[in-house]
């Protein structure tokens, strides 16, 4: 028996081989040189002094949150109207939907930043048809980027949606009717409450979508735009002035602020249960 | 809620639906364009872009390259993910719940912060970056993997059918060929092909690990939208079309399944 066990074990070596190789260690490594200094290879907080005393690293980070924040609000609030929309209506119509949301959903990345390009990039369609009208747009700023994060977190947030407005039992309505609640009573005291986990839930998992999101933004900016994510590509994989410790500790911080955006939703949802219930 | 107060979530979604299609519409009709600069309207219609896309050799050969990325690192996963989670999930219960939260971390890991784990650890030891990679793809489809295989071992009543075939004198080869193989081969599928088409667009751990010295399809459509954009949008409508049988051949084969098991 001793021994079928043991044989049974080996047939796991390959897998833990695999994932140490490429997870753990990987993962150790980058918090463990993210403590050394690219120049003299000493023990020291110095990249950390750095990343939040120099501008250049700091906007990184403000940046990516700020857009990871906007365009995860947009798209959560967006997305829970949206879907409200889409479960009035026929089920021909919302099977039509979710297979264009499914599409929509493969692209992401450098296609979609391709296509934004052409859109409303310099010389793109919507953007000559604006300056008809002598508006000026520039796809290569906040807002742009705005603009097309919420696209690729839209769908995301439709599809996290849609099962849990599915999930409303129309029971419930039936009860408080026939207890005597007004519609808007229904709303407040019964659906509101029951969507606020999940509205908090999606909010999280899109920021942190956001946040890690490297193709997109760098296929549009090409770096030229200061986010978190595509100053560590620079960092770790550039061809001239790589500093990979420092874009280890650039990671270590991206990786803290997506676990930071999970405990806080985990608080507010706790404080949330207590005073509702 | 009357008939007549409808006409709110239909606007509201096809506001939704405009918005989701009109960038891609845009490209479909840009790859189309013989020019189309600095007017509106495209100036006429042509098949000229996909023609020159075809003939195009470093299209083909980063397509060339993508596949054999994509097979060799998606055979390497079902070979060592089939034996172990099959090995857990029978043998080892115990340490099932462990093994899945191992498993499923990488949903939650941005693939910049796994490329430049991966350089920092192997920049300074001669590994070929190739190897790297398709190391990075083993972790990105790994939780999908898993989820297909386990979720299709537990679908069928698997624990007792190799019950029956040990008493009938099975040892552990012929049970793992004749009896799990055939019960899991369709969900072994559909998890294979939504692998595929996430690795058919993955650009970041690519490009930042070993970049242009080996041209996938997406790093072709980075470099490409820089010399020629009806060129690149043939290349994302010919991308996306493929994507989409993809999805269409993942919704087949699981409505299949659902139907057969009811």
């Amino acid at each position: 028996m001793k021994y079928m066990r043991l044989k049974n074990f080996m047939v796991l070596v390959p897998f833990i081989l695999i994932f140490a190789a490429v997870l753990l260690i990987p993962f150790i490594m980058m918090v463990i040189s993210s403590f050394f200094q690219d120049s003299t290879g000493t023990f020291s907080f110095y990249n950390f002094h750095l990343i939040f005393s120099q501008r250049f690293y700091s906007v990184a980070i403000t940046n990516s949150i700020n857009l990871s924040l906007f365009s995860s609000i947009i798209g959560s609030i967006l997305g829970i109207f949206v879907t409200y929309a889409i479960t009035k209506l026929t089920q021909n119509t919302q099977n039509r939907l979710l297979l264009i949301l499914n599409a929509t959903s493969n692209f992401a990345g450098v296609p979609l930043a391709f296509a934004f390009i052409i859109l409303l990039g310099n010389s793109g369609f919507i953007t000559l048809m604006l300056k008809y009208v002598h508006v000026q747009f520039n796809l290569y700023t906040w807002v742009g980027l705005v603009l097309v994060y919420v696209y690729f977190q839209l769908p995301l947030a439709i599809m996290l949606f849609y099962p849990v407005f599915n999930g409303i039992d129309q029971r419930w309505r039936e009860a408080a009717y026939l207890l005597g609640a007004s519609s808007f009573r229904y709303w407040v005291k019964i659906v509101i409450p029951y969507l606020i986990p999940s509205f908090f839930g999606t909010l999280t998992i899109l920021f942190a979508n956001a946040m890690g999101a490297y193709a997109t933004a760098y296929a549009l900016t090409g770096g030229s735009f200061n986010l978190l994510s595509t100053r560590i590509g620079a960092l770790t994989s550039g061809d001239i002035n790589t500093m990979p410790n420092l874009g280890s500790a650039m990671a270590l911080v991206l990786a803290l602020t997506m676990i930071i955006a999970l405990f806080i939703n985990q608080l507010v949802l706790k404080k949330l249960r207590r005073d509702i219930g | 809620m009357s008939e007549g107060k409808k006409w709110p979530f239909y606007l509201i979604v096809t506001l939704l639906a405009l918005y989701l299609i009109i960038p891609l519409f845009v490209t479909l009709v840009y790859s189309l364009a013989t020019s189309w600069t600095t007017t509106i309207l495209p100036s006429g219609l042509t098949l000229k872009w996909y023609a020159q896309m075809f003939e195009d050799p470093t299209f083909i050969n980063a397509l060339i390259r993508t596949l054999v990325l994509i097979i060799v690192s998606m055979a390497v996963v079902i070979l060592v993910m089939l034996p172990t989670v099959v090995i857990v999930s029978m043998h080892f219960p115990r340490l099932e719940k462990l093994f899945q939260s191992i498993v499923l971390l990488p949903y939650a890991m941005p693939g910049i912060i796994l490329a430049s784990g991966l350089l920092q650890t192997y920049s300074s030891i001669e590994v070929p970056k190739l190897i790297l990679v398709g190391g990075a793809y083993f972790i990105v489809v790994m939780p999908y993997m898993y989820q297909g295989i386990r979720n299709s071992l537990h679908s069928v009543n698997m624990s007792s059918m190799i019950e029956a075939a040990e008493l009938l004198g099975a040892n552990q080869l012929k049970i793992f060929f004749s009896i799990i193989i055939p019960n899991i081969k369709k969900g072994i599928l559909v998890s294979s092909l939504l692998s595929f088409s996430i690795l058919f667009g993955e650009f970041t751990l690519t490009n930042l690990v070993v970049g242009g010295n080996y041209e996938t399809i997406q790093i072709y459509l980075f470099r490409i939208m820089q010399v020629s954009g009806h060129i690149s949008s043939a290349v994302v409508i010919a991308y996306l079309f493929v994507l989409s049988i993809l999805s269409f051949l993942i919704i087949l084969f699981t409505n299949g399944r659902k139907r057969k098991s009811v």
